[in-house]
């Protein structure tokens, strides 16, 4: 137990040097968008000289260097400033946000998951077989319908059509209340309340968004399954494991599908990394409160703060992603150490 | 070091600390009466990101914050539109905080007496004091409420006087016909001075961090919560001493960022109002049963093709004519607005009948006329320009620049389109006025001609992005900005400064924009020069 703590002290330690470098990138490259924020800021009928006022008022009259020793004290005292586009300080609008997003992505790579790598084993142990063109067919749909279209498409039929799905109205219908803030997560606070009417509302409005980045997540997460099923099956140690008579279960999940679940589980880091800075789109569709539509927009107004409040969240998120999989790793395979490399 | 991780001891450790919160009490649904027949729901696509108009940042949706939660001295009056949608009436001004005011007898300054009774949100009493302290604010803070100020001649504090509790009264710098509307825009809002002194620092010593998120006013609607990004909840102020208290208990603004989700939403009857629709939708659902669009043209507004007179080609009059010829307007309409606006081409001639503003170019599409004004100017074997669009306008400038290049082409103009990022485009050709050709839109809240050429056609102001300079206009403009329209002198003026800028087209008109909404079982929506929703009047049917 102490082994394993200081090895993710040592880990969190080798991230510092990146957590410094992002602040120092994020800093210069959203100065190097174009666009001037003063400019945009000062409204619709601003003369040269209110332009000059909000440039003061904001510190972008300082010469780059100073800026930024007073961004990076900020930063060091927790303080991420505040973003001009929503005018609430950054780490509120991260707090809020962040969740939502977390809690869209989790659910849709728990579904995607259920489906993706039972699917992936089917299509492996029976190569083309009727399962092996369905995970194939469904691969195919997954990777070439964009999320946004799968998005209209389904509320269009659930929504629109059908009048099942509740109206897409972002993570709760307004005749609810939301949750006390205790995670950040509807699902989880509104079950901590033990107010179950929340809950199911929560758990409609999740629904379709869930299902639609769970299409578009599968593809991944199916295809490497069946690639590692198969490339697991046709090794030594299956051969042998047959030889000695084993029973087919036994070598199919126990010997197979353990082995198989490294690169299952290295794509899925990576699925889950992309999908949350990349369902934008989703988010929009389904008035989805999430962090990709919050970084657009920042990103499209050149508002620093919330920019590098963004990139400096996802730096932290990654760093602890990478060390929850690595540590997934050596319990998948007790033959992966930290100290073996 | 080793390494002891196993499933079991993860197992173990995680079996520890789970299910450790305690239950807590709490309200699970809204009362029944939520979903009632007082309470509105609307959706739009913007965010609102204060709650304070004099905010630096405070963006254009947070504009109906000031008009649904605050009150002013005055506002505009109410009228009904030929299509029987209601429009404010910019040419009557009515009492709102204000029960009366007249002019001293040398016109030099406006005196108010405050309605008796009046109070805040609060339930203390609106003084004179509580109107000099925000009229303060909106002078001094600087950015955009100031310069909207200055509009009005209203510029430093020394101009607002107490006189006693509720009377005020403002020294006019000049006698302009300006300065009454300008107190009836959302900027010169009443705030409870009480309140906000309490929460002023000496950092900050108009409590712009306090009122940012926190609302003292005297309006019909209270803010009841407010989430940035995701809704804002308004509730009626059953106390409201500046007008008759509003039918609807609740309005729920949600946003939704997809115009797709917006329209789907309205269709199936979620929501009561989808505000500032997208041109297609408003076609396509406009005659549908239960829904009713309103489609206003926003006033003083018009969507220009300008070319810039700092370069060379478009130096020459003819040139900037010829490309007005050109224009293929019709399909522009069409494609780019879905026909949803006013025409501004095809005029019959070229000095105006009236002071009406905007009012038909007489311009049309002539391909031939274009091509022998090009060769008159020297220009017969054209030249190559590039023609800038803003990526965050191209729902309607994109469509329109094709086309346009589609036309320029035929008279021998090869443009290239130039997409500019959202967050540069103001820098670009506003305030650096450094684009050849490029598509402009500006609206003026005063709805008078001689304001829209204040902004729009004197060299160096803001909106006159073509550089263009005209002696005569220039000295017509100051002329006529303050002057009041029924003076004799007026009319006149203004159809030559009409005249002018037509026969020089600085900036070649393609059609006066409209604001569509579109409602369901709901009455009573008004447009206002904000483009912003007031919700005061709504009424469910």
């Amino acid at each position: 137990m102490a082994g394993r703590l200081s090895t993710i002290g040592v880990r969190i330690t080798h991230a510092i040097p990146v957590i410094l470098g992002v602040v120092v990138v994020s800093f210069l490259l959203t100065r190097a968008l174009p666009g001037d924020p003063a400019v945009y800021f000062a409204g619709a009928a601003a003369d040269e000289e209110s332009i000059a006022e909000i440039r003061t008022a904001l510190g972008l009259d300082k010469p780059l260097y100073e800026q930024f020793i007073i961004y990076a004290g900020d930063v060091a005292t927790g303080d991420l400033g505040n973003s001009l586009s929503t005018g609430q300080p950054v780490l509120e609008d991260l707090a809020n946000r962040l969740p939502a997003s977390l809690e869209l992505t989790l659910t849709a790579l728990l579904l995607s998951c259920s489906i993706a790598i039972p699917l992936g084993v089917l299509a492996a142990t029976r190569p083309g077989s009727a399962v092996d063109h369905l995970c194939r067919v469904l691969v195919t749909a997954g990777v070439s319908l964009p999320t946004f279209f799968t998005g209209v498409v389904l509320i269009y039929v659930f929504y629109y059509l059908l009048g099942i799905a509740p109206s897409p109205l972002g993570r709760l219908d307004f005749i609810y209340i939301e949750p006390d803030h205790v995670t950040g997560f509807y699902l989880i606070d509104a079950a901590i309340a033990g107010d179950w009417e929340t809950w199911l509302g929560a758990l409609k409005q999740l629904v379709l968004p869930a299902a639609t980045l769970a299409l578009f997540t599968l593809a991944p997460l199916a295809r490497m399954t069946r690639a590692a099923m198969l490339s697991a099956l046709s090794s030594d140690y299956i051969r042998t494991a047959r030889a000695a008579g084993l029973t087919e279960d036994k070598v199919l999940f126990t010997y197979a599908f353990r082995n198989a679940l490294l690169p299952v589980i290295t794509t899925l880091g990576m699925v889950f990394s992309f999908t949350l800075g990349a369902n934008v789109l989703v988010e929009k569709v389904f008035a989805w409160p999430g962090i990709g539509s919050y970084a657009v927009e920042a990103l499209v107004v050149s508002d620093y703060a919330a920019v590098q409040g963004f990139v400096l969240a996802m730096a932290l998120l990654f760093v602890a992603l990478n060390l929850v999989i690595d540590l997934t790793y050596t319990l998948i395979d007790p033959r992966i150490g930290f100290e073996t490399k | 070091m080793t390494n002891d991780t196993s499933r079991r001891s993860f197992l173990k450790g995680a079996g520890a600390t789970a299910f450790g919160a305690s239950v807590l009490p709490f309200l699970k649904v809204l009362p029944a009466t939520a979903a009632g027949n007082d309470v509105v729901v609307a959706v739009t696509g913007q965010t609102i990101n204060s709650l304070d108009i004099h905010r630096t940042g405070t963006n254009r949706p947070s504009y109906q914050v000031a008009v649904n939660v605050y009150d002013r001295l005055v506002s505009f009056g109410t009228k009904t539109l030929d299509d029987g949608s209601l429009s404010y009436d910019y040419s009557v001004i009515e009492p709102e905080i204000a029960e009366s005011w007249e002019f001293t007898d040398d016109g030099m300054a406006i005196v108010f007496k405050l309605r008796p009774g009046g109070k805040f949100q609060d339930g203390s009493p609106i003084t004179a004091d509580d109107v000099k302290w925000s009229f303060d604010r909106a002078v001094s803070v600087g950015g955009f409420p100031t310069v909207q100020m200055k509009a009005g001649s209203l510029e430093k504090p020394e101009q607002f006087e107490v006189v006693d509790d509720m009377t005020f009264k403002i020294n006019l710098l000049r006698k302009s016909k300006l300065t009454l509307p300008d107190l009836a825009v959302p900027v010169p809002m009443i705030i409870n001075a009480k309140v906000a002194r309490e929460h002023a620092t000496d950092d900050d010593p108009w409590a712009m961090e306090y009122l940012h998120k926190n609302p003292a006013g005297s309006g019909a609607f209270k803010v009841a919560s407010w989430k940035p990004g995701e809704q804002l909840v308004y509730e009626r102020n059953d106390n409201w001493t500046s007008g008759p208290v509003p039918a609807v208990k609740r309005v729920v603004l949600r946003e939704v960022p997809s115009p797709a989700t917006r329209r789907a939403l309205l269709e199936r009857g979620d929501v009561n109002m989808s505000f500032n629709m997208p041109n297609k939708d408003a076609k396509e659902l406009s005659g549908e049963g239960d829904i009713t669009i309103a489609t206003t043209p926003i006033e003083n507004a018009i969507y220009c093709l300008c070319p810039n007179l700092s370069f060379e080609p478009f130096k020459d009059k003819k040139v900037r004519q010829a490309i007005a010829w050109s224009v293929p307007y019709e399909e522009v309409f069409q494609t780019a607005a879905y026909g949803r606006g006013a025409p501004m081409w095809g005029g019959d001639a070229t000095t105006p009948a009236d002071i009406a503003w905007p009012q038909k170019f007489p311009y049309s599409t002539d391909l031939d006329k274009a091509k022998a004004l090009l060769e008159e100017a020297g220009y017969g074997s054209g030249f190559e320009v590039p023609l800038s669009i803003s990526l965050s306008q191209t729902d309607w400038m994109e469509p329109a620049a094709l086309l346009i290049q589609e036309n320029l082409a035929k008279i021998g103009i090869k443009a290239t389109i130039e997409k500019i990022p959202g967050a540069n485009w103001r820098t670009a050709s506003l305030v650096e006025k450094r684009l050849p050709l490029h598509l402009e839109t500006f609206g003026g809240w005063l709805n008078y001609p001689c304001y829209y050429f204040f902004w729009a056609y004197l060299e160096g102001h803001l909106f006159n992005s073509s550089n263009y300079r005209n002696e005569e206009i220039e000295t017509l403009t100051s002329e006529t900005l303050h002057m009041n329209v029924d003076d004799p002198a007026y009319a006149p003026k203004i159809k030559r400064m009409i005249e002018i800028a037509w026969d020089e087209v600085p900036r070649i008109a393609l059609w006066q924009p409209a604001l569509n909404v579109g409602t369901r079982s709901l009455d009573g929506y008004e447009y206002w020069f904000h483009r912003q929703l007031d919700v005061r009047g709504l009424k469910k049917v």
